[in-house]
């Protein structure tokens, strides 16, 4: 359920954050995340170019059952979003912390990565509220 | 913890993910419900509905009951064996289920009725049935699995018991057929459904369900879960109880008026009144299909507005997996003609088509 990778962090709202070699971050959902939506039918991205702040919605996911924000792990401009999933929203069920990877973010506030969720951290979170 | 059916230990060994249904464990999917859905349209699927209830009805004026408890007129079943979908309604006429009626003899007929409404609607039917002498029997000891998409019938004729297998390939539509043979007392397949595919429905002892279940597995029929069966119902123009219509609203307000026999006039069954004096008056809503245009989910309970007209709501709605996009119901103005807004988001609104229904039928769509 949860990228046992040291280079993943994660946040309450089971959005994945994974540090590239220049800085920037990649983002996605969880696969947590993913077995509570389903199947996932449309997503609406963010304009790259776009400036965020930590916590602000900048995506919507809709999935069979539900519509679902998405929301930026870090301050930051986006500088790249994953156009397949225009075509092919399944890539977020079939391969949520690769091929559905959601967007890229420059931060503007690096400190913020190290306020993130552990895997240990994020596997609490999932715990409590399959308990 | 809920009510399990006879396939609940087959659910999870496929996998299923389960959620509760109206007080019923039942499988919402079992990995993808847009694979199962396709499998449907495409080849075969079935799906456990052993949490519907099945409730026979034994009596010499079984007939004569149902003429006055159902908005339908099961005058129109002279062949045995042959269904009619009815809704069954208060005295206002508002719907209290809707339901399938199968003639099997002259004083037995059996009802299938919505798993949510089970309760209400047996006592309803039996402070009716008493004055006709009928006795009201529920059927707690049998499963029920439906089949359905293109290969359905060849792959369940296959592995159906004896004598059933070979009554069951006569079966017309809207038809079935109790089981004659040694054992097959028990077993009832007809060929009706919920999907707008070809299929039949069986009803068997649910200590026979899971062989069956595993038998159909076997034969390349995948299991389905309530995910899938919604968005086929929705694609096929087939109402939800519950969402489309409730005790609140009319037959006439829901798509159903052309499941009300007003003919012959002086047939008086329980709403009739109510319904006439609505037919005279005119309805001021009515349910209609609905396409979005542009990308977003129409969902039930989203609003709905109509320039110049009024305002409605989404009664059911999602996601097609066969047209790519969002389709839905919603209950609308009655002079709603073309097109209407639907917020899907709050304070975004997307325009929609109203279409005629069903949206898909036989895998195919005339919508684009």
């Amino acid at each position: 359920m949860i990228e046992a990778s040291a280079e993943y962090r994660y946040t309450k709202t089971h959005e994945w954050v994974r540090r590239e070699e220049d800085d920037s971050i990649t983002v996605g959902i969880t696969a947590h995340a993913v077995e509570l939506l389903g199947d996932m039918v449309y997503v609406q991205l963010p304009e790259v170019g776009r400036t965020v702040a930590a916590e602000e919605e900048c995506c919507v996911v809709e999935s069979v059952k539900a519509a679902s924000d998405i929301y930026a792990p870090m301050s930051g401009e986006v500088i790249a979003v994953n156009d397949t999933l225009d075509a092919s929203p399944e890539l977020l069920n079939q391969d949520p912390y690769g091929a559905g990877w959601i967007l890229r973010l420059r931060p503007t506030q690096p400190d913020e990565f190290a306020s993130l969720l552990d895997q240990a951290d994020y596997a609490a979170v999932v715990a409590e509220e399959e308990h | 913890m809920g009510n399990k059916t006879s396939l609940y230990d087959q659910h999870l060994i496929a996998g299923a993910k389960m959620v509760d249904f109206a007080g019923w464990d039942m499988p919402l999917h079992y990995g993808s419900q847009i694979e199962e859905h396709h499998r449907v349209r495409r080849a075969a699927g079935m799906f456990d509905v052993s949490h519907m209830a099945v409730v026979d009805l034994h009596g010499l004026r079984v007939r004569a009951f149902l003429r006055t408890l159902l908005a339908n007129d099961v005058a129109r079943l002279t062949t045995p064996g042959k269904a009619l979908y009815s809704c069954l309604l208060d005295t206002q006429g508002h719907v209290l289920d809707d339901l399938i009626a199968y003639f099997l003899t002259e004083d037995w007929f059996r009802l299938v009725v919505n798993a949510s409404t089970r309760t209400k609607d047996l006592a309803w039917i039996q402070s009716h049935a008493s004055a006709f002498g009928v006795a009201v029997r529920e059927r707690t000891d049998l499963a029920m699995i439906a089949v359905q998409g293109p290969e359905a019938r060849m792959r369940t004729l296959n592995v159906l018991p004896g004598t059933l297998s070979s009554a069951a390939d006569q079966l017309l539509p809207f038809q079935g057929k109790i089981g004659e043979g040694v054992g097959e007392e028990d077993w009832f397949v007809a060929r009706t459904g919920y999907t707008g595919e070809e299929g039949f429905e069986v009803v068997l002892p649910s200590a026979e369900a899971a062989g069956f279940w595993k038998a159909l597995l076997a034969a390349g029929v995948v299991p389905c879960g309530l995910g899938a069966r919604d968005t086929l119902r929705l694609e096929a123009g087939m109402n939800l109880y519950g969402n489309d219509m409730d005790e609140t609203v009319t037959p006439l307000e829901s798509g159903l008026a052309w499941t009300v026999a007003f003919v012959p006039r002086e047939r008086d069954f329980v709403g009739r009144a109510a319904l006439d004096a609505q037919r005279t008056v005119g309805v001021s809503y009515k349910l209609v299909g609905l396409i979005v245009e542009g990308r977003g989910m129409m969902r039930h309970g989203h609003a709905v507005k109509v320039p110049g007209v009024g305002e409605g709501i989404v009664t059911s709605g999602g996601f097609s997996p066969t047209l790519g996009r969002s389709i839905a119901f919603a209950r609308v103005p009655a002079a709603t003609t073309t097109e209407c807004h639907v917020e899907v988001r709050p304070g975004q609104w997307l325009t929609a088509r109203v279409v005629k229904t069903p949206f898909v039928r036989f895998g195919k769509s005339h919508w684009t």
